[in-house]
């Protein structure tokens, strides 16, 4: 996925040292009128906390993220406790397990937009290494 | 050592057409003598420590504005990361400008950490801002302000403000976030 990031000319890839911090830059490219998509872990995803709150619930703001799903078949706590902490913080989520399931990126997408919310895309890998 | 009002009122009076993200006391104060309320985002019931990070992105969205973030040194702490990506984004009409009290006002006036041993302006010298500067009058920062934000960014400012613990907290009625944004928002798209 990072390889094809880099490889396209219309995006724009903006790094970040910690998820909360990712987050609020993306807040901000949306009220400056731009299109971000904010790619974490689920583990990225706890840290950046009080910035998902201030996105969802002060600014309003349609962002789409997608998360990877670490832990995903209950490996491991990351996995665990995602779809409950989703679920409290009333974020709406969908899940991509296969190549059959991209057309729901579109589909969280236009309901971030609609919702003006948050929408997160739980990306699962077939196999766990 | 300056006031931390009256050091906003300065910027207010100079920024043109800036965009301003404002943390905390900062925050609280921009309203009260704004000279472009429609283009600020008080930062306050926010997310403490983030505001850095909004104005980056607001920064590389709209190049074609001046974007400052009114910083203090406790929000600072909680998000040290966001000086090196700023630096390494480099957006060119950046400012930061970062209130240095050496205390977490709003919350009463405890001391951060390193209070009165870290240099932020060394901090962000080293990260790669490319103008840093430090200001302990306001004589002298009025009298360099412009030269200041006209720099080529990213531009940090290091502000010696009081602690001001004998002023009430908080200082005035605080504009919550939730509330500015749909204006600035608006303002924005407009212009």
């Amino acid at each position: 996925m990072y390889e094809a990031m880099i490889s396209q000319k219309e995006i724009t890839l903006v790094p970040f040292c910690r998820e909360g911090e990712g987050v609020a830059i993306a807040a901000g490219l949306i009220l400056g009128g731009k299109k971000p998509v904010m790619l974490y872990q689920n583990v990225g995803l706890y840290e950046a906390g009080d910035s998902v709150r201030l996105v969802s619930f002060e600014l309003r703001l349609p962002l789409l993220m997608l998360i990877g799903y670490r832990g995903w078949r209950g490996t491991d706590s990351a996995g665990i406790i995602l779809e409950p902490t989703l679920d409290a913080w009333g974020i709406k989520y969908y899940l991509v397990q296969s190549d059959e399931d991209v057309g729901k990126i579109s589909i969280g997408d236009k309901q971030a937009q609609e919702t003006n919310k948050p929408v997160a895309i739980l990306i699962a890998r077939e196999e766990e290494p | 050592m300056m006031e931390s009002f009256e050091v906003v009122r300065i910027i207010s009076k100079h920024r043109g057409d800036a965009l301003i993200v404002a943390e905390m006391t900062p925050g609280a104060e921009l309203p009260v003598v704004s000279t472009k309320p429609e283009f600020d985002l008080p930062f306050n019931w926010a997310a403490m420590g983030k505001g850095s990070s909004l104005a980056l992105g607001l920064a590389l969205a709209r190049p074609d504005r001046k974007v400052f973030v009114l910083d203090g040194d406790g929000s600072l702490l909680m998000n040290l990361g966001s000086l090196v990506t700023i630096a390494h984004m480099a957006p060119p009409n950046f400012t930061h400008f970062l209130f240095d009290n050496r205390v977490y006002r709003c919350t009463g006036g405890q001391p951060v950490p390193g209070a009165g041993k870290v240099s932020f302006a060394a901090l962000a010298r080293n990260v790669g801002y490319a103008n840093v500067y430090e200001f302990e009058d306001l004589q002298t920062l009025e009298d360099n302000i412009d030269i200041v934000i006209n720099q080529v960014g990213p531009t940090f400012v290091c502000l010696k403000v009081s602690p001001a613990l004998d002023k009430p907290i908080p200082p005035f009625p605080y504009v919550r976030v939730s509330d500015a944004v749909d204006r600035f928002r608006a303002a924005l798209q407009r212009s």
